[in-house]
């Protein structure tokens, strides 16, 4: 894996007016803790997302990021507000990690008008676009041309936007990703295709569905290609700031293959998963390979936080969180009316 | 009916300037690139080809490749990329060269374009045009001459235009350009070389008004893109047979202009729709719910529809001419419902 020794080099060479990669020693202790915040909000939402299902106050389901939180915020540290994002079906990480509050999400998880999307999306289709969040998405692989589509509207509109666009390795088995890779390449799109391998197509290993070498594919194209471990933080947040000043510098895209786990089901109801993965492969992943304790421990290693500031953040994101949902829950419907507005524009 | 307000194609008169179907494309293009950088085109051989059809030559030499952008052989990449530009300050128009190709671009249009801002509770929105193509006996067989504007008519958040003449060409794609929703455009592809009058200067027809192309006392002809030339065939037939048709095409499948085809029906008391679509489960269905529904107690006959074949197109000539509506056959048709004696 590049991962960390290749990444830093990288990082080294000193490039003005970037934002510096999280490993460097210029990075300040609340820059750090920031992003460990950011991750212990994405495992806590998906805790509340969870239990709301369960006791069935959410409506329909939903797909839970937990384990997977190293790469949306490792490869948002890296980005900019104004730079795009587009997500998936198990997009609540990327959301949170790209900016969003908790209480405006929980609320869209609950169908009330006082969401992010006014109820209208849900879980699957959260949009944020003021922290540059052009969507999730619920057709898998579906937001490829999205993304690929704003980055060349940034190259048209003369900025120097970069768009990441987020997708699990069963989207490795659409087609349209492979054409917009190749527009992208043809034209220098600053674009990032992040693809999370957290193993499993829905119910399937992606072994069973996967031809070849994951990044053959894009390599095909003449895509600069990463590869990074998806549990470790700063080794994501480090590649795609590399990635990222290729794309500014109109250098083009490149496509980052994190290796990650999701530790939930394919979604909320999935509970009997043993007869497509062991308890055992579960119980490795989160006792090894926890993103969050990864972190918490290189942390108090470095003397950059005690374990004491790193409760204190659990506790304050455990009491943000508890205050969102109860925002979701008492937050009223959306008017009957509402349900032909915003059919057309 | 129209009212003065509304924006009436002008029969052709000395002086009135006339052109093609595609310079009518052409200039529309043209003038609204020139007139807002945002707007682009992407699509299959649109530049130094200007398409098979020739529709969009010259553009590239004004605008250059960034702005009229060869794409590869990528319908749903491009019509994707379309999408994403779209919601992030551009205005693309997307060209699709063939109407049969909707199958390749599905999913983005369906699932991405038109529901995005309903599913942002109206935070993003997706203004692009998609012009694509429709209409049979080119001798081109299934894959390139199906009529399938019904199939982005059932869609919500999605608008489609079917303009039958040079004027509503212009007209309707500088609306569908400004529009701040997707739009599609469906041209009739035999169409582009037929003239018509476009007096010089700004046209824009807003979706949703029909345009009444001939006036009619007995029957109307509710006739759609490559139906309306058609259906003014038979009125012509017809007037000479002492029967008055009115032939009013909506311009519009969605917004819908109800209003007008109700009233043209209410005068008239005879209706038959003709589409080149398949007539199963087609806008011919729809847009005869519509007429029944609003002029019920004023019609003498039941609404008729007159739509293509419900086969696959076929290649042979002899063959492929027996699928599309025929101005003989809606002849024959009116002056059934009208009582007339064969």
């Amino acid at each position: 894996m590049t991962g960390r020794s290749a990444a830093s080099k990288t990082a080294s060479k000193k490039r003005r007016g970037r934002r510096a990669a999280l490993e460097e020693p210029s990075v300040d202790a609340a820059r750090h803790l920031e992003t460990y915040r950011q991750m212990v909000r994405i495992r806590v939402f998906e805790e509340h997302a969870n239990d709301l299902y369960l006791t069935a106050k959410m409506p329909g389901l939903t797909h839970m990021y937990a384990g997977e939180e190293a790469v949306a915020v490792g490869v948002c540290d890296a980005l900019r507000r104004d730079d795009y994002i587009t997500s998936t079906h198990r997009g609540h990480g990327h959301c949170i990690a790209k900016g969003a509050r908790l209480d405006l999400m929980f609320a869209e998880l609950l169908g009330k008008a006082a969401g992010y999307n006014r109820g209208k999306g849900g879980s699957m289709h959260i949009a944020d676009q003021e922290n540059g969040n052009l969507g999730a998405n619920a057709i898998v692989g579906g937001s490829a041309g999205i993304a690929t589509g704003a980055a060349l509207s940034a190259r048209l509109r003369g900025t120097d936007q970069v768009v990441a666009c987020f997708f699990g390795e069963g989207a490795l088995g659409q087609g349209l990703l492979y054409e917009v890779m190749n527009m992208a390449q043809l034209w220098k799109l600053p674009v990032i295709y992040v693809c999370e391998n957290n193993l499993y197509n829905e119910y399937t290993h992606f072994e069973e569905t996967t031809a070849g070498t994951i990044l053959d594919r894009p390599r095909a194209f003449g895509i600069h290609t990463a590869e990074v471990d998806g549990q470790d933080v700063m080794a994501v947040a480090t590649v795609t700031a590399e990635l990222v000043e290729r794309a500014r510098q109109g250098e083009g895209p490149s496509f980052l293959l994190a290796h990650t786990y999701r530790y939930y089901g394919h979604h909320v109801g999935d509970i009997q998963r043993d007869y497509y993965r062991s308890k055992d492969e579960e119980a490795h992943w989160r006792s090894e390979r926890d993103p969050i304790a990864l972190y918490g421990a290189w942390l108090q290693e470095r003397d950059i936080a005690t374990a004491d500031e790193l409760g204190t953040i659990e506790a304050e994101v455990r009491d943000e969180a508890e205050k969102a949902v109860a925002f979701g829950l008492d937050a009223p419907y959306p008017d009957e009316g509402e349900v032909t507005l915003h059919v057309y524009a | 009916m129209s009212t003065p307000s509304r924006t009436v194609e002008p029969r052709a008169a000395a002086g009135v300037r006339t052109i093609t179907f595609a310079q009518a494309v052409n200039e529309a293009l043209a003038e609204e690139m020139r007139r807002d950088p945002a707007v682009f085109i992407l699509g299959e051989d649109v530049a130094e080809a200007g398409t098979p059809f020739k529709v969009l030559s010259g553009l590239v030499d004004e605008f250059g490749p960034e702005r009229v952008r060869d794409t590869p052989i990528s319908e749903a990449g491009f019509a994707g990329l379309a999408v994403g530009a779209a919601m992030t300050g551009m205005r693309p128009v997307v060209d699709l060269m063939f109407g049969d190709f909707l199958t390749l671009v599905m999913d983005q249009l369906v699932n991405q374009a038109a529901k995005t801002h309903y599913m942002s509770g109206g935070k993003l929105k997706v203004p692009m045009v998609l012009r694509t193509t429709l209409g049979a006996t080119r001798r081109s067989a299934a894959q390139h001459s199906q009529s399938l504007h019904a199939w982005v008519s059932h869609v919500p958040g999605l608008k489609v235009a079917l303009p039958a003449t040079p004027y509503d060409a212009k007209g309707l794609m500088k609306a569908a350009i400004r529009d701040d929703n997707p739009v599609v455009i469906v041209e009739d592809k035999l169409s582009f070389q037929d003239k018509g009058p476009v007096p010089e200067g700004e046209i824009v027809i807003p979706l949703g008004q029909a345009d009444v192309k001939r006036e009619g006392t007995d029957i109307t002809f509710i006739a759609t893109s490559s139906m309306v030339v058609v259906a003014l065939r038979a009125a012509e037939t017809l007037a000479a047979q002492g029967l008055s048709a009115e032939v009013v095409d909506p311009r519009s499948m969605v917004p819908l202009d109800t209003a007008t085809l109700v009233e043209s029906a209410k005068k008239t008391g005879r209706v038959v729709v003709i589409d080149e679509g398949h007539q199963s489960y087609g806008v011919s269905a729809e847009l005869a719910a519509v007429v029944a529904d609003g002029a019920f107690y004023h019609l003498d006959a039941p609404v008729k529809r007159l739509g293509a074949m419900d086969v696959p197109v076929p290649f042979s000539p002899v063959l492929e001419d027996l699928t599309v509506p025929t101005p003989e056959q809606l002849t024959a048709l009116a002056r059934e419902m009208c009582g007339a004696r064969s």
